[in-house]
């Protein structure tokens, strides 16, 4: 296989953008990714989106989202993979210009929540419907009994989960696109509306609208667009256990740890050689567990390494400079794609105020359901 | 849910029926076609013992529709006295009495209903020892 590349990024606001459809929102991120990479056509898309049928009414999205970005006639697909869709597609593009049958691909994601769906059912389909959310549990049930585990089993504290929310905040300020911008304190995390015990709404990613999209191309394409090069080091997937009680370990998510052994392969890399991270911070339970899972920290610590700075940015090993989902909000097919533009500005020195100095190698990581799915990218600059 | 999809779950709902791996003995709750342990497609059916303990639980206080009523309620996962796990309401009690480790037993009790004059739907609750 060839070496792929990430030569455009674009993105909307993040939030509850009442004014804008699920169509308008992709063409937006997808114009600005063409505009950023400097190309005027792409030979093929991929769109990844959870569930555009309960969220809108709305299947067929390749099909639609293609021909409003002005593009019939080329190949276009809808990928889905509940909250990990946008980095499969992104995985997609990645494939299609490695194997040398495209030379320009758009990976895109969306999600228009905010339309009157019964948000917590549609979430709820990511986890098994005859055997979970028939008995009513709820996405933020799910891991609500993940933390309790790791509460349980390592001593993990409840200001530990909260201090996950207060880092990304911290972070999320910085970032004009997220949807909320403004730093919250530890105890309102711990005294906020409780959605599943022990988890509160501070805890809890919020209900977003919004797109993003990358250009992937080929070495050729990359060094002619002028773009400070950002190849794609490594496309890493598993999946495992998409029902949480069949996990031996109810404190783990295994698909982590296998996409993450297959990254860091494949790369020959090892998570000290990573300079920047994001996680998939669906709760703050997720990003503990996660920190642990790609090996930042041995199992069990990742509550003394949030509370010790370390994921901090300024820390050794910043993870989630965007704000994360909990503060950058997380439209869920969008998700994958947005913390993949994230790595993008962060290793071509574009990130601003949230600047990683010297940042070469950035890892993100996103995962669908409770963690049955979950896919990683390793990129590299080359500026 | 619609009926016919309900009626095909009815065995594990309402019996506990589960399949044990003629190879390695594992228990399929609910019954596969191929063991995930040592992929041997041969099994014999049986019936969980409607026993078992707490692993970890929540209470749910933002639910979906069709449970919005009973907020705030306790889902545990529970691990049967034959190793099988699954997912269940914990009811009977006060969401403050469910702790990890406590033993429970399976009930048949009403689950949903489909719509306003749909079938109501049963299946396994579980119900704390005391």
């Amino acid at each position: 296989m060839r070496d792929v590349y990430i030569v455009g990024v674009g993105m909307t606001k993040f939030g509850e953008l009442w004014d804008k459809s699920l169509r308008d929102l992709f063409v937006e991120a997808a114009l600005k990714a063409m505009e950023n990479a400097g190309v005027d056509h792409i030979d093929s898309m991929y769109v990844g989106a959870m569930s555009p049928g309960l969220f809108v009414a709305q299947e067929h999205i390749s099909a639609l989202l293609a021909d409003y970005l002005g593009n019939n006639c080329i190949p276009a697909a809808h990928v889905e993979s509940a909250c990990a869709s946008g980095g499969i597609a992104v995985r997609q593009g990645f494939f299609e210009v490695a194997s040398g049958a495209s030379e320009i691909v758009l990976a895109g994601g969306v999600e228009k929540m905010n339309d009157g769906a019964d948000v917590t059912f549609a979430l709820a389909t990511a986890s098994d419907q005859e055997y979970e959310a028939f008995h009513g549990v709820t996405f933020p049930g799910l891991y609500a009994m993940i933390a309790r585990a790791h509460m349980e089993k390592y001593g993990t504290t409840r200001e530990q989960l909260a201090e996950v929310a207060v880092k990304n905040h911290e972070h999320g300020l910085m970032n004009p696109n997220a949807q909320f911008r403004m730093a919250i304190k530890r105890e309102a995390v711990m005294k906020s509306t409780m959605v599943a015990d022990p988890l509160g709404l501070l805890d809890c990613s919020p209900v977003t609208d919004g797109a993003a999209a990358v250009i992937i191309c080929s070495e050729e394409v990359a060094k002619k667009s002028g773009k400070p090069l950002v190849k794609i080091r490594t496309s890493a997937q598993a999946t495992a256990f998409a029902t949480l009680h069949a996990r031996k370990d109810l404190a783990s998510i295994p698909s982590v740890a296998c996409a993450a052994q297959t990254a860091y392969k494949d790369s020959g890399l090892k998570p000290e050689d990573i300079d920047v991270m994001e996680i998939h911070d669906c709760f703050t339970i997720a990003e503990l567990v996660v920190t642990e899972e790609l090996g930042i920290c041995e199992r069990g610590k990742s509550g003394a390494a949030v509370e010790s700075g370390m994921t901090r940015l300024g820390g050794k090993i910043p993870v989630n400079t965007s704000g994360g989902l909990k503060s950058k909000g997380h439209p869920v097919g969008a998700t994958g794609v947005a913390q993949i533009i994230e790595i993008v500005e962060q290793l071509r020195g574009e990130a601003g105020e949230r600047q990683v100095e010297g940042a070469r190698l950035g890892l993100a990581q996103n995962m669908g359901g409770s963690g049955g799915s979950c896919v990683i990218h390793i990129l590299e600059g080359q500026s | 849910m619609i009926v016919p999809r309900y009626t095909r779950e009815i065995p594990q709902r309402y019996r506990l029926e589960a399949e044990k791996c003629t190879g390695c003995g594992f228990i399929a709750f609910p019954p596969r076609l191929i063991c995930p342990e040592c992929g041997k497609k041969s099994f014999e059916k049986i019936k969980l013992q409607p026993e078992g303990k707490i692993l970890t639980y929540t209470i749910i206080h933002v639910a979906a529709d069709e449970f919005a009523t009973q907020t705030p309620f306790p889902v545990a996962i529970i691990e049967t006295k034959d190793g099988a796990r699954l997912t269940a309401q914990v009811v009977d009690c006060s969401p403050d009495e469910v702790a990890t480790g406590k033993e429970v037993r399976l009930m048949l009790r009403r689950i949903q209903k489909e719509g306003k004059a749909g079938i109501l739907q049963y299946g396994y609750k579980a119900v704390l020892n005391r």
